[in-house]
């Protein structure tokens, strides 16, 4: 593998936010603040910088860590895919920085505090270790940031130091720590046969022994753990539920990402050669029943926070449509393109709609002092913005035309009826009527003449101007040509020359 | 033949570790059984590195290097498990 040019633009992507994480722990709550801030510009920059390269070169930009090529040296490499999610990972935590300093941030002549300490440079560790997980190309590498998103999100989960929130933490490490050994081990056994861990020399070597795919089933498992597909999702929901609004929308917008994209990799890259259609028609029914049960978790619950966080779970399900579209058809044929395409446009859709919504939720946990839904009434009166937020997310979630998630459905669906899977399309559409339901009575119930309402009294505008901009993004989206999907086909691994 | 010794003792360190984390309830059980399924990992690369040996040397030195790395990690994640339960049993009193 040869570097190209720009190939620093993804390695700093990675390498700014640790040093500045790593800068901001003897600095203090305050000025460990305006140092993430200060971030923000940076990183953006070079997440767009990437992007372009990717789209303008064609091909993948490849950094070289020390000028050792693989097998001897580490590799970094950014596609499509990764490009996109550096994109939407610098707009995310950018968004949420932004939407903490409300909560985290140490305002003039106030006394520095532990939480507030504590976030900034968990929300940059958050940050570095997401951009490594798009961008490694080697499975150790990727275990590293796997351990490193899953320590840096785990304290921000329980930053109140409650009994709740802590047992929730624990039970989100046991199931993280459970999924990166079987991932550990599946690493050894991939060394073991092939002698490289790099996933570009894997691919060309097209390994078929069978050490090679209990590897592969071994680590499929515990990825899905750290993914939090039904039914390994149980530690999800808890976490989320006593999570700050910020933390949520990171965790459920990034965090689970990262194993996602990973997987992708180990199914469309390492074993790129063999594909394993009976295993992804089982990945892709433990997403359609996580469709239909986080749905109708979300349709019953009676907290907010948690119909969000169980809508997470049902939408987690329809990333994992994917496999059984793209293991089934010839890897360079246009139902391919179109599965790839709709995948990576729901993770992207939904991280942007999830954080709004978290964000919209937490606004309005806030101003009711609780986020019982039937006790809602009366927000749409005193607080517009924010509903409309939430009703604009929703609309992106459902798929409704024209957002992201219906960009992300139409392909999903189209690739489903191009490769003669016409099941899965009516797992699409069934489960964006039970979206709509859940989605319909938050929005119901806020737009009730309440008894409870609090006062119209501004809310901090910066607040609900991100939560509202994530939502319009994760709808603009769908506004785009479906060329401009394209950028996410570059460097697919299956496609390889 | 060592190598295989090794590697079968790994695998039961895994078999074990594997056992009391999916069935232990308690905390600390957990833990420990995720460690012993650690070890056991760490056996596995060690037997990976011995059969992967270049001709006159004992040892590949890449998957050494991993071990190495497998077990800062491990460590990091054991010492946050310990400080949550720790804290929740801190609580509990």
């Amino acid at each position: 593998m040869q570097a190209t040019g720009w190939g620093a633009l993804p390695m700093l992507a990675v390498m700014l936010p640790v040093l500045a994480m790593v800068v901001a722990l003897p600095l203090g709550a305050r000025r460990a603040e305006r140092l993430t801030l200060a971030m923000l510009p940076a990183g953006l920059a070079l997440a767009i910088g990437t992007a372009v390269a990717v789209q303008v070169g064609g091909a993948p930009v490849v950094h070289l860590l020390g000028h050792w090529s693989p097998p001897l040296g580490l590799a970094f490499r950014a596609d499509g895919l990764a490009a996109a999610m550096l994109l939407t990972a610098a707009v995310v935590i950018g968004a949420v920085a932004i939407f903490a300093r409300a909560d985290f941030g140490t305002k003039a002549g106030q006394p520095e505090r532990r939480e507030a300490f504590a976030f900034w440079p968990l929300l940059l560790a958050v940050w570095s270790a997401i951009n490594l997980a798009v961008v490694a190309n080697d499975l150790f590498t990727l275990y590293v940031a796997l351990e490193l998103l899953t320590f840096a999100a785990m304290p921000l989960v329980c930053l109140d130091g409650s009994r709740t929130t802590m047992e929730a933490a624990l039970r989100y490490l046991m199931f993280a720590l459970l999924g990166s050994v079987l991932y550990l081990l599946g690493v050894a056994l991939i060394y073991g046969a092939c002698g490289t861990l790099d996933i570009t020399l894997l691919a060309r070597m097209a390994p078929d022994q069978p050490a090679v795919i209990l590897a592969i089933v071994l680590m499929t498992v515990g990825l899905l753990a750290k993914t939090a597909l039904l039914p390994l999702h149980l530690w999800l929901p808890p976490a989320h539920a006593g999570a700050p609004a910020a933390a949520s929308a990171v965790l459920s917008a990034l965090v689970i990402k990262g194993s996602f994209v990973l997987l992708l990799r180990l199914w469309f890259g390492v074993m790129a050669g063999q594909p394993m259609p009976g295993a992804a028609q089982i990945l892709a029914g433990l997403g359609a029943a996580a469709i239909l049960l986080g749905s109708v978790a979300a349709l019953r619950e009676a907290r907010l926070k948690l119909l969000v966080a169980y809508s997470t779970v049902a939408q987690i399900g329809y990333l994992f449509l994917m496999f059984p579209l793209l293991a089934s058809v010839a890897a360079d044929s246009q139902v391919a393109a179109m599965a790839w395409s709709g995948g990576a446009v729901q993770a992207v859709s939904h991280a942007f709609a999830k954080a709004a919504m978290f964000l919209a939720a937490g606004i309005m946990a806030a101003r009711f002092g609780h986020d019982r839904i039937v006790e809602l009434g009366g927000a749409g009166r005193a607080m517009p913005v924010t509903l409309l937020t939430f009703g604009l997310a929703g609309l992106s979630l459902m798929g409704v035309p024209p957002s992201g998630g219906f960009a992300a459905k139409w392909l999903l669906l189209s690739a489903a009826i191009g490769a003669g899977q016409w099941w899965w399309a009516l797992v699409v559409l069934g489960g964006g009527l039970l979206t709509g339901g859940y989605v319909y009575r938050v929005l119901a119930s806020g737009l009730r003449a309440g008894e409870g309402a609090p006062d119209p009294a501004p809310i901090a505008w910066q607040r609900d101007g991100v939560a509202l901009g994530l939502a319009v993004i994760s709808v603009v989206l769908g506004f785009l040509p479906l060329a401009a999907f394209g950028l996410v086909q570059v460097g697919r691994l299956g496609v390889l020359p | 033949m060592s190598a295989t010794i090794f590697g079968l003792l790994g695998a039961a360190l895994v078999g074990i570790g594997l056992f009391g984390m999916l069935v232990r309830v308690s905390g600390v059980l957990r833990l420990l059984s995720f460690n012993v399924l650690g070890g056991g990992i760490f056996l596995v690369f060690g037997v990976v590195a011995r059969r992967g040996a270049g001709a006159g040397l004992a040892g590949d030195p890449v998957p050494q290097a991993l071990v190495l790395t497998g077990i800062v990690v491990a460590f990091a994640a054991t010492t946050l498990a310990v400080a949550l339960l720790l804290r929740l049993g801190r609580d509990g009193e």
